[in-house]
């Protein structure tokens, strides 16, 4: 019995100190951008708790940087990527999984050797080809956006994820559907989708991360600050307030309360195991 | 069953996806390749042919050899962290205690915050009067410059990526945990095995294969490393946190050198080559073994 609880005992002390870690660079962005300006941030020892804590430092940061713009711009990016990635994979993955067809093996491995293409590797193309498309924000708002979304719109790993998760529906649904005289399409879309819901809302969610976090891309594409998104308009943070980390310190927590929120509704589908699938390199 | 749609039914399918891999995937590959056989150095609007001139000289060029060399040392600093403490993470994790579910939570957020927000935490920690260095000098040690010394810049960037990347490799982890045989432990447990060697005796050889892809998905994200870098050291001081990535960004869209550009990236495409195909033919001959 006394074995046990030093076994609770320790298990617990090492997870405390891991999620101490996890949470420490926040907690202390936090402290600091509570610190007001009659409070030194350079006090040795360092200080967690500030003595006196002001929110003059997050309303300073929300009046000079445009942060509900951002993000409304990460939004729309993200939920538009998501969407054409869920109808985009769900309709490639649905002659992979069920038809036979001339090339299907061909275009399978296609498809799956884009996952060892690193974007990194063939952006400089990319680039060309959105510039040659128009898809930049000097050709308009609308246009600045697709240049952001279109490149993402579709990956292997979504459709593989999809083709996976069709195969498990049950073969005689779709027969009988046929039999009542259900178009191919009505199949896909009246029996295939809905029974796919949990592997789709893992795609949705995952994308929706990896688009809201994405950093490199915008960065190289976007001129137009009206159309920053989060990780731009942030990484922006550093050069406006030059080295005044209060400001630095408060609009970054700033920009994260979103994805926080999201997390936190969503934590379900990120810490059950669901994510197996959700391997990407 | 199998003709109950048209011939053309399966490609009216795979159409839109077909559209876009080919204009953002594959277009762009092939023409990386293009590029890197192309010389732009006189003309940008007239190239050249250029053979394989472009490789001769980026492999005489002693910033890409410094590029190359610092993603080698970035990815053994992380890639060896990365693949074992999310594991130790995981065998914590994995055990029926009330209450354990709030660490798995505390342990991914940070996967799930931007880059750019972590490096910026991570940029203030280091800072010369912060607080890292106040723990330093709290033990007697000397305060360290952790982005501006040559010899520490790499370390700082590579510690940001492991802080990124272990609750994402701890959830791969635990979903192959719950694969492993209890009978197993329970084995164990009668010839008296110590946690330790239970799991090096029971748990490690059981999840190999998982560990295995750890390793190669690790490695390939660790030759990919951007942003960190671009928030915290725009690849300084002095280059000695300049990779191959960094390298392709400065000359691609600072540079405008696309040759230069595009050949860099010819030389990534295979380094991320090699690995995909150890990972290949690590997994098939692990599968087969089980």
């Amino acid at each position: 019995m006394m074995k046990k609880y030093i076994k609770g005992f320790s298990v617990h002390s090492f997870l405390i100190i891991m999620s101490f870690l996890s949470l420490f660079p926040f907690l202390w962005l936090i402290s600091t951008a509570l610190k007001g300006q009659n409070e030194n941030i350079f006090q040795y020892p360092p200080v967690l708790i500030p003595q006196s804590p002001t929110l003059e430092n997050f309303i300073a940061a929300w009046k000079q940087i445009p942060f509900l713009l951002y993000f409304f711009n990460s939004f729309v990016v993200a939920a538009f990527t998501v969407i054409l990635n869920l109808i985009f994979s769900s309709l490639a993955a649905y002659p992979l999984a069920r038809m036979n067809f001339k090339g299907k093996n061909f275009i399978f491995c296609c498809v799956l050797s884009t996952i060892m293409i690193p974007f990194q590797a063939i952006m400089l193309p990319v680039y060309l080809i959105v510039l040659k498309l128009h898809l930049v924000d000097s050709y308009g708002i609308i246009m600045g956006y697709f240049g952001l979304i279109f490149p993402f719109a579709v990956n292997a790993f979504g459709i593989f994820l999809m083709r996976q998760a069709f195969l498990t529906v049950p073969k005689e649904m779709e027969e009988a559907a046929f039999i009542d005289g259900c178009s191919i399409f009505n199949i896909w879309r009246k029996i295939l989708l809905p029974m796919t819901a949990p592997t789709q809302a893992v795609l949705a969610i995952f994308t929706f991360i990896g688009s809201w976090g994405e950093f490199l891309w915008p960065s190289i594409v976007l001129t137009n600050k009206s159309l920053y998104t989060l990780p731009v308009g942030v990484n922006d943070l550093q050069g406006m307030f030059s080295a005044n980390w209060r400001l630095i310190a408060a609009g970054s927590i700033i920009s994260i309360i979103p994805i926080i929120i999201f997390f936190i509704a969503m934590q379900k589908y990120f810490v059950s195991g669901q994510s197996e699938g959700a391997v990407k390199g | 069953m199998n003709t109950y749609y048209k011939k053309y039914i399966p490609y009216l399918f795979l159409l839109p996806s077909f559209i876009f891999l080919t204009l953002f995937f594959f277009i762009p590959f092939f023409q990386t390749i293009f590029l890197s056989f192309q010389d732009y150095s006189n003309d940008i609007y007239n190239p050249v042919f250029a053979g394989f001139s472009n490789y001769k000289l980026l492999f005489s060029s002693q910033e890409f050899y410094t590029a190359l060399i610092n993603t080698f040392i970035f990815l053994i600093l992380a890639v060896p962290i990365l693949s074992v403490l999310p594991l130790i993470v995981a065998v914590f994790i994995n055990q029926k205690i009330r209450g354990i579910s709030i660490y798995k939570v505390l342990i991914y957020l940070p996967v799930v915050v931007s880059i750019v927000v972590v490096a910026i935490a991570f940029k203030w920690i280091y800072a010369q009067e912060g607080i890292l260095n106040y723990f330093l000098e709290l033990f007697h040690f000397r305060p360290i410059g952790w982005l501006t010394d040559t010899h520490f810049a790499m370390l700082s960037i590579a510690i940001v990526t492991i802080y990124k990347g272990i609750g994402y490799y701890m959830m791969i982890y635990l979903s192959a945990l719950i694969g492993v045989p209890k009978e197993l432990y329970e084995a164990a447990d009668i010839d008296g095995a110590s946690p330790l060697k239970k799991h090096l005796t029971v748990t490690v050889p059981h999840i190999m294969p998982v560990i295995a892809l750890v390793v190669t998905v690790s490695s390939i994200s660790a030759l990919k490393v951007f942003a960190e870098i671009y928030v915290m050291t725009k690849g300084g001081p002095l280059n000695s946190t300049k990779t191959i990535v960094y390298y392709i960004y400065e000359r691609a869209f600072e540079n405008l050198d696309l040759s230069m550009a595009a050949a860099a990236s010819v030389v990534l495409l295979l380094v991320i080559l090699i690995f995909s195909i150890i990972n290949i033919i690590f997994f098939e001959g692990k599968r087969y073994k089980l």
